[in-house]
């Protein structure tokens, strides 16, 4: 299933699955990275994936490049193994003063925004991978009318919580920090938690997601 | 614990970035948590090594200027690396100190840390162990992601910061080490170098870069030639490790550095040698830096060469 493993530097595998972002390449990606993650191999400090592709971080003190590359390549995954997938449900309040973009998503998208909200209720949706900051999970896929490019110039400061959507995906911002992703709402669940160590991420790739839609004072009431 | 039978340091002044540091945490980034740890590796070696520390104890770690501390407590030694101007403050008098060295510190003292000399991080310890709160096994503070002990901040003012455990047979050691620069990062081809027209490809090699203030743990922005993308001026997200050298949708590179976002979705030119990282996280902004490049296979020998030396200057503190 890995296509081609290159080096990403001189402390790193980049494992390569293929260029197309879909659900069925991801699957395999993350079928590897539990699998590599069970076998808790020596050396290895870091795995990492993504769309489509794996990055395998380890310790030069105790692989080469070359060494490494042939134990992964040796490593044999049946294509039917079964990926354990939990369901999420996750609340989202849209209220006018959580839903920052949907003016520019009713214009770019032309459409109503209680059509827009309806279609981004109505599905479940996979997360292909959780990163960049802390537990933030991209999520996928939106149906075609429902695809737009972030916004031109980024917010240096995007609220904790928000939920938003960029192409094809959607994802949770776990913390403030800057991004241009056209938000539609906000939840009050806590997506990442700093103090519970052994599953700090409530979304992990894999898993499918349901988005329920909230009022502001359950919003409140959760947030409580 | 009864007040006088604490030892602790009081910061009177925070310094700039000070926080603590061990070698980081692993296994993290799957779920966007990045290594962390200490800047530069080898400072922080030295300094456990002088002070007969276990390798992995937690250090102070200051950018530009540290922290001025006060202590309270016991007899103790402190030692502080990299290239730093500090003072000692003593009812006797003041004296100004010299990194790689261990000094006496008594109740009431003060170590006034100034500045970083034409280098970017210092490193902070003592003779035992500072009370620190662990987050999958590491006391590294991000600041970013706030994980970490004083709830992931960097350090202030008024800040007490507690010793649980003194190495009362603790010898006083030095080393004779000036430090160790670099002319050229060595780095090694990306993955999309191709992305680049072949004029840019050979100015990312043949120019310099500056290095920007824009540059902190999780980063370093450089500017020079615009780097000409003929592909695509985006990749789909994919995971990213410490030294990427990125090219920005404006043609300009940045690095990732230790606390740097997990993934990302610029394409890379090349990445930084893991023997050229600790030097290179000590080039201040205003610098310029060349890239020069070479093949993995060399790449792995002048890691191991590094390694020798940084156990061969180990090895000669008395």
């Amino acid at each position: 299933m890995i296509k081609n493993i290159l080096n990403l530097g001189d402390a790193a595998l980049y494992c390569d699955f293929g260029n197309d972002v879909n659900q069925e390449i991801n699957s395999n990606v993350i079928k590897y990275f539990y699998h590599i993650k069970k076998l808790n191999l020596k050396g290895i400090t870091n795995l990492t994936p993504s769309y489509n592709k794996l990055i395998i971080s380890y310790d030069l003190n105790i692989h080469s490049f070359l060494s490494l590359k042939k134990k992964i390549e040796n490593i044999e995954i049946k294509e039917n193994n079964k990926l354990e997938k939990n369901l999420i449900e996750i609340p989202v309040c849209c209220d006018n003063n959580f839903a920052l973009d949907i003016k520019r998503v009713e214009n770019k998208l032309k459409l109503k925004s209680e059509i827009i909200l309806e279609k981004f209720f109505s599905k479940n949706y996979f997360c292909y991978m959780t990163g960049f900051v802390a537990g933030m999970p991209f999520l996928g896929d939106l149906e075609k009318d429902m695809r737009l490019k972030r916004l031109e110039t980024p917010r240096v400061k995007v609220p904790k919580g928000s939920v938003g959507i960029t192409e094809q995906f959607c994802n949770i911002y776990t913390f403030e920090t800057p991004g241009g992703w056209n938000i539609l709402g906000n939840t009050p669940q806590n997506i990442f938690d700093t103090s519970n160590q052994s599953n700090p991420n409530l979304v992990n790739p894999g898993d499918t997601i349901k988005f329920h839609r909230i009022t502001l004072d359950q919003y409140n009431e959760i947030k409580r | 614990m009864k007040s006088k039978d604490r030892n602790y340091f009081k910061i009177l002044r925070a310094g700039i970035n000070t926080t603590y540091q061990d070698l980081g945490r692993n296994n993290l980034y799957h779920i966007g948590i990045p290594f962390s740890g200490a800047m530069d590796k080898r400072n922080f070696q030295l300094l456990n090594s002088l002070l007969q520390n276990d390798y992995n104890s937690p250090v102070i770690e200051f950018a530009y200027q540290g922290p001025h501390l006060k202590y309270f407590g016991k007899d103790i030694f402190f030692c502080i690396s990299g290239n730093v101007s500090f003072k000692i403050i003593t009812k006797e008098g003041v004296i100004d100190g010299n990194s790689y060295q261990c000094y006496l510190l008594k109740n009431g003292d003060e170590v006034d840390i100034h500045s970083t000399n034409k280098s970017v991080y210092g490193y902070f310890s003592i003779n035992g162990t500072f009370g620190v709160d662990y987050y999958w096994g590491s006391c590294s503070i991000n600041t970013q992601a706030q994980i970490g002990p004083n709830n992931g901040n960097k350090f202030s003012k008024d800040l007490e910061i507690e010793i649980i455990d003194i190495n009362n047979s603790f010898n006083k050691r030095k080393l004779d080490y000036l430090g160790s620069t670099i002319e050229n990062i060595r780095v090694i081809k990306g993955t999309n170098y191709d992305y680049f027209s072949e004029s840019s490809q050979n100015k990312f090699f043949k120019e310099s870069f500056k290095i920007t203030k824009l540059s902190d743990r999780m980063g370093m922005r450089l500017e020079g030639p615009k780097i000409e993308n003929i592909v695509d001026p985006n990749i789909k997200s994919e995971g990213l490790v410490k030294g990427v050298i990125q090219i920005t949708s404006a043609g300009d590179p940045i690095i990732m550095l230790s606390d740097h976002g997990t993934i990302g979705g610029y394409p890379k030119i090349a990445t930084v040698i893991s023997a050229d990282y600790d030097r290179l996280v000590q080039l201040t902004p205003g610098s310029n830096i060349k890239f020069k490049d070479v093949s993995l296979e060399d790449a792995e020998t002048l890691y191991k060469l590094y390694q020798m030396e940084t156990n061969n200057i180990i090895s000669q503190i008395k």
